[in-house]
């Protein structure tokens, strides 16, 4: 099918109503004591496209647990699919009705072929009990060509990039004969040109009368294909809006009903002399000659593509790696850092980008986690680690940061992402930075909560903190930093001061 | 009272991995031994008599030791295969000076230059093991292994597979006397507990071994020289490797290569019913401790009974597994619990 067609066909989907394939009524799910849904409403029509919007813990996922048969709703919710009322929805019953929902996970199996994957399912367990590897690949084939793919049948999935994984598991999907398909953050780890591909692959899904809902809480590339917005705040139905006329502001503060001051930091004289400087650093294959120096209060931001050397230079910062030439001057002295200890006792934190894996220790406590930085502070006289003062500490920087927690002997990896951040905030303010590096700190944090973490980084700056903010965000950057450095290939290649350009202009240099 | 006790025996915080409070998990394990207890002096006539309890206090403290021995490695996401061949040598060492120092005559103070001597040689494999593992990135197993196959065959090099006996008669006391009515070995295995328990809950190391058998690079993220605390792990391992050794060499008034080497298995069913995490950064010394006295009252009762030797061995294998069963379904029981509440 050309584009031009799937053009009209969502076009005639605005202007002359296609069938209506599901609508939900009054829907409402409790869970114990917690309200996850609320008399909630939804409809799509026959390859239409949806976008499903809220933030972590508004009912997103609770909503596709109900439509998927996965959680029985309330009494009193109605279900129509294809005109005809739904009762007793059930996984099965749900997938037999050509519901399909890609989770963010995929779900795939990485040991297995491309092939295996997309089309185990319908030639496993048939009689004989064997496995039909020939029908397995041409049917796998065929709807790979379906959705204009090319992928090597025979590869395992595990060798497949994330964008390519996304794309097998459509291809699964399909292979059940889907009507209606959820895409869980299809577009979170993809690259600008992965997710306009994938984009192109919704549309000819949509053409073909398949409706989708996306989720998503970026909206900039969801807005060109959907045609409307549902938006989800604390498990009710904020409403479902055109997609034409919306704006990441104004969903943002559907989504989180507040408003954000979007300003950019006011130009700021900087007299104070610079906290770190850093002079012609190199280091083979990961960046090169790189000088700038932060000043005490300044939050200094530091953009360029995925691959532009950012997390390398800030491992060098942090002692985790040594440079091959160049030198690092603190507060006008030459810094020599064999390991990030060393980092540390100078005054250099690093909040990594990589929270699950870098950031904490998922599986320990609360308390653990905010202290592990600091347990020279926790020994009594005897050399002993003191309980007491470690329940103060922890307790005072819960407090300060004000982190919402249950027990601080929880696990922290059941905390939110924007609170688990408050503790990796909270683990290296005890050390007493004086310089603060903050790689991408915002990834897997809500948009509400990403406020908050601003809030905090730009006190800490007026209190006289030296900050390096790295993002890939555009707008992270140009709203949170006094001056923001692009890197590419390694090199800074220019310098912005938000309040002399735009978002618009800074994106045309740094995606051209 | 009751936080300052969790405080005391939890102090760093960390629930472990499956949910249940450190003071659940003690409760459960003295609720096993009682039953085992009131069960087995229903069925054995003789097994609440002084003798039974004073035979598993001598025999409790050679495997105890080996299992501490084993609990901080496993801790920290790894294991220690060669124990029982570190503490074979760690006597072996003891064993050589005693009979250069005048064998039977040997003076006390020859003795302790013995222990000293016996211990840093434990501490000694155990720094080789720790640094091929912290700095190499070998795999414990791999390591620990080639440790255990090296030990065992030099120690039989050595000993030509014989024993070595002939020792001063205030060692065989050590191994098989009391003091104050208390079996000495109990006093060292419980002296040893009280260490670990201090160096797991109250040190900087102790605090490191737990986050760094949870997450090693996240750990060395934060700060800590997760390399030295790794080494220091088997340094410790095998020094207490080496007590247990001492302590066999005392109890025996011999020492031959090869000793107690079914113990390895052991140890590691010990650490797990007590609750020691497979995957490391979750365990207690408290509840292994517990568990290890279970196992052993479980042996020493069929011994009463009069069953053989190897149908003890089997049934702890067979109380590990019934012991799992039970703790899933338990566990399985109470989300059901959550879900119905829900």
């Amino acid at each position: 099918m050309s584009p031009q067609r799937m053009e009209t066909a969502r076009v005639d989907a605005l202007a002359a109503p296609l069938p209506e394939l599901l609508r939900l009524e009054h829907v409402s799910k409790r869970f114990g004591g917690v309200q996850a849904l609320d008399d909630v409403a939804f409809d799509i029509r026959q390859g239409e496209v949806v976008c499903l919007a809220g933030e972590n813990g508004c009912g997103k996922s609770t909503l596709i647990k109900v439509i998927s048969g996965v959680h029985p709703p309330e009494p009193g919710a109605t279900i129509f699919f294809d005109g005809r009322p739904v009762h007793d929805l059930s996984p099965a019953r749900a997938r037999s009705l050509g519901i399909q929902v890609i989770w963010q996970d995929l779900a795939l199996f990485p040991e297995m072929s491309v092939a295996e994957n997309i089309a185990f399912e319908r030639n496993l367990g048939g009689r004989p009990h064997l496995v039909h590897y020939d029908a397995m690949r041409k049917e796998a084939a065929r709807i790979l060509e379906r959705l204009g793919v090319r992928i090597d049948l025979d590869k395992h999935v595990r060798e497949l990039s994330i964008a390519q994984r996304q794309l097998v598991a459509i291809a699964r999907a399909l292979v059940a004969d889907a009507r209606l398909v959820f895409m869980d953050e299809p577009t979170a780890s993809l690259s600008r040109a992965e997710t306009e591909a994938l984009l192109a692959i919704v549309r000819r899904l949509s053409g073909e009368g398949i409706s989708v809902v996306f989720v998503s809480h970026r909206l900039a590339e969801v807005l060109d294909v959907a045609s409307r917005v549902t938006v989800l705040r604390d498990g009710r139905l904020v409403g479902t809006f055109p997609a034409a006329g919306m704006t990441q502001a104004k969903l943002t503060e559907l989504m989180t009903g507040r408003t954000f001051d979007h300003s950019v930091r006011p130009p700021a004289e900087m007299t104070t002399p610079p906290v770190i400087g850093v002079e012609a650093l190199s280091r083979a294959g990961e960046y090169e000659d790189i000088s700038f120096e932060v000043h005490a209060g300044e939050i200094l931001g530091l953009t360029g593509r995925l691959g532009a050397g950012r997390t390398e230079l800030a491992l060098t910062l942090f002692g985790m790696t040594q440079p091959d030439s160049g030198r690092i001057v603190m507060n006008g002295r030459e810094l020599q850092l064999r390991s990030n200890r060393d980092a540390i006792d100078a005054g250099i934190a690093y909040v990594s980008e990589d929270r699950l894996s870098l950031g904490l220790v998922q599986p320990q406590s609360i308390a653990s986690n905010t202290t592990v930085a600091v347990l020279d502070r926790l020994v009594d006289r005897l050399g002993l680690l003191s309980p007491s003062r470690h329940r103060v500490l922890v307790d005072e920087w819960i407090g300060r940061l004000k982190v919402k927690i249950g027990h601080a002997n929880d696990p922290v990896s059941t905390l939110s992402g924007g609170n688990q951040q408050r503790i990796v905030l909270a683990k290296w303010l005890a050390t007493g930075p004086k310089f603060l590096i903050l790689d991408c700190p915002t990834v897997g944090v809500d948009v509400g909560a990403r406020a908050g973490i601003f809030e905090i980084v730009s006190e800490l700056a007026k209190a006289g903190m030296a900050i390096l903010l790295i993002s890939d965000e555009i707008p992270e950057v140009y709203f949170n930093a006094d001056r923001i450095l692009h890197m590419r290939d390694g090199r800074i290649v220019e310098s912005f001061v938000p309040s002399q350009t735009t978002i618009e202009r800074m994106e045309r240099a740094i995606h051209a | 009272m009751n936080s300052l006790v969790s405080t005391f025996l939890n102090p760093k915080g960390g629930k472990s991995a499956s949910g249940a409070s450190p003071l659940g998990e003690i409760g459960g394990l003295l609720a096993v031994l009682a039953a085992l207890v009131i069960g087995l002096s229903l069925t054995a006539p003789h097994f609440l008599s002084a003798a039974t309890f004073t035979s598993i206090a001598f025999q409790l403290p050679e495997l105890g030791l080996l299992t501490l021995a084993m609990l901080i490695p496993l801790l920290s996401g790894g294991l220690n295969l060669a124990i029982t061949f570190s503490a074979n040598l760690s006597g072996l060492v003891l064993a050589w000076v005693l009979k250069a120092g005048g064998g039977a005559d040997a003076g006390l103070l020859v003795f302790l230059v013995g222990v000293m001597a016996a211990i840093a040689v434990g501490a000694l494999i155990g720094l080789v093991m720790g640094l091929v593992v912290a700095y190499i990135g070998a795999h414990p197993i791999l390591v620990s292994l080639a440790m255990m196959i090296f030990l065992r065959g030099l120690g039989e090099f050595i000993t030509r597979g014989g024993d070595v006996a002939g020792f001063p008669p205030y060692v065989v006391a050590l191994g098989q006397g009391t003091l104050l009515g208390i079996p000495v070995p109990l006093i060292i295995l419980i002296a040893a507990i009280l260490l670990w328990m201090l160096i797991l809950n109250r040190t900087r190391l102790g605090f490191s071994i737990y986050m760094l058998g949870s997450n090693l690079e996240a750990t060395r993220y934060s700060g800590v020289n997760t390399g030295r605390a790794l080494t220091m792990v088997y340094v410790l391992s095998g020094i207490m490797c080496s007590i247990a050794g001492i302590v066999m060499l005392a109890r025996f008034n011999s020492v031959r290569v090869g000793h107690g080497e079914s113990y390895v298995l052991i140890t590691v069913l010990a650490c797990f019913l007590g609750r020691v995490d497979p995957f490391g950064g979750f365990g207690r010394v408290v509840p292994v401790a517990i568990s290890l006295v279970i196992l052993q009252v479980i042996g020493s009762g069929l011994n009463l009974l009069g069953t053989n030797q190897h149908l003890a061995t089997a049934l702890w294998g067979a109380t590990l597994i019934l012991v799992m069963v039970i703790r899933a379904l338990w566990s399985r029981l109470r989300l059901d619990f959550l879900f119905r509440r829900r």
